[in-house]
């Protein structure tokens, strides 16, 4: 495969298996002796490193600016929430202005405008991002903070940990909102694993909507294959949309699973599937 | 003195809207002399921070008593800090909502009924 190269491995229903095919699909690119790095942006619910046991050498905390407002110098003018496209900072007469910290975004807008210099930035902790080691696999990490709200933000940090001459394997998030666009933004490639259910179809239509409006390429991995119906390979046909891999349904899959269990390392067999996938992926990306 | 009541319409005979920070209407009215305005509210489809811009909208109309169904909690800091009155659980028509303040019959809130983005789907 291309040195470089994002994969980005999502969904739109949650539990399809995202992480056991990134985490597999990392494990086998790394078999191949390339450099590989995972990457996971699922930062609400980060669970990678269950299947993948990395040596963390390095955990930081992330933290994005919000506003401190010095209220002797406030001139009571309330430009700060005038700008401010959240409710995040309100000024309310007599030089008494309010922040809500959790509904800020940290544009810097409020500070920009204040005309008496009266609005500095203040860190706030949103969570930690983890950097280490599993086997060959480079593997980075976020974990949201309990309570926070700026998913996207610690997206973002976790994305900056992208190597150069590394292909990254990204984990995104479940969905189709702002921490799913963050995660996708600049792939080069689009994985979206579904199952072969009505939920797995609807929230899949969902997802290849986003894709396609992000105007990334994409193909669909089907996980459980032999469970529920057809209608997600009618779909795809349909659409045009390429079938780059298909799981069976086993439940020895779902055991190692349940034991944190790599299904490669446990179930060789499966290993010429992952070997498919990225072979399929290779091809997808120069055409 | 000048309150502020949540409606749906543009009239007293509209109904209390049960929301404050998506509230179709502001419905400012005079308790002496019992003129009013109905101001529309722009944070209807606000993305977030509805609470927060509303309860500016009605600091700003200077009206020192604000009568909704229900406030989350950014509302009522907000509403607080201005020392904004606020009563909750009003239901009926604009007009019942004024009578039965002037008699005295509505208790305050002292904190938020509701939690955050609790109108975002009535």
């Amino acid at each position: 495969m291309e040195k470089n190269a994002v994969i980005a491995i999502a969904s739109g229903k949650g539990g399809t298996g995202k992480t056991t095919v990134a985490a597999n699909l990392a494990w086998v690119i790394a078999e191949q002796e390339e450099a590989v790095q995972y990457l996971d942006c699922d930062v609400e619910e980060p669970n990678g490193h269950i299947f993948l046991k990395p040596k963390i050498n390095q955990s930081e905390k992330v933290k994005v600016a919000v506003p401190d407002v010095d209220l002797e110098k406030c001139i009571g003018c309330g430009k700060c929430g005038q700008i401010c496209q959240y409710g995040a900072i309100v000024s309310i007469k007599e030089k008494n202005v309010l922040t809500f910290e959790q509904l800020c975004h940290s544009c810097g807008g409020c500070m920009r405008v204040c005309p008496s210099n009266a609005i500095k930035s203040k860190m706030l902790d949103i969570g930690t991002l983890d950097c280490g080691k599993a086997g060959n696999v480079d593997f980075v990490s976020g974990k949201l903070q309990i309570g926070s709200v700026r998913t996207p933000a610690l997206i973002k940090k976790v994305k900056e940990q992208i190597k150069e001459n590394y292909i990254a394997i990204i984990d995104a998030p479940p969905g189709t909102s702002c921490p799913v666009v963050e995660t996708l933004k600049e792939a080069d490639f689009v994985l979206l694993v579904t199952e072969p259910t009505p939920f797995g179809l609807n929230d899949l239509k969902l997802a290849v909507d986003l894709t396609r409006e992000m105007r990334l390429p994409f193909a669909v991995a089907i996980n459980r294959c032999g469970m529920g119906d057809n209608k997600v390979e009618e779909y795809c046909q349909n659409e045009e949309i390429k079938i780059v891999m298909k799981l069976a349904d086993d439940r020895r899959i779902a055991e190692a699973y349940s034991d944190g269990e790599m299904i490669i390392d446990v179930l060789p067999e499966y290993k010429k599937s992952f070997i498919g996938l990225y072979e399929n992926i290779s091809r997808k990306l120069k055409e | 003195m000048k309150i502020a009541i949540t409606s749906t319409g543009k009239t007293l005979d509209s109904n209390v809207d049960p929301r404050f920070g998506r509230t179709a209407y502001f419905i400012i009215a005079d308790t002496e002399t019992e003129e009013f305005d109905a101001i529309e509210n722009s944070n209807v489809q606000a993305s977030g921070g509805a609470g927060i811009s509303s309860a500016k909208v009605v600091i700003d109309t200077g009206a020192k008593v604000v009568i909704a169904g229900n406030f989350g909690p950014n509302a009522q800091r907000t509403l607080d800090a201005a020392g904004v009155k606020s009563y909750t659980g009003v239901t009926g028509t604009v007009a019942e909502a004024i009578e039965l303040f002037k008699s005295g019959k509505l208790t305050q809130a002292t904190e938020p009924n509701v939690q955050s983005h609790f109108g975002m789907d009535s």
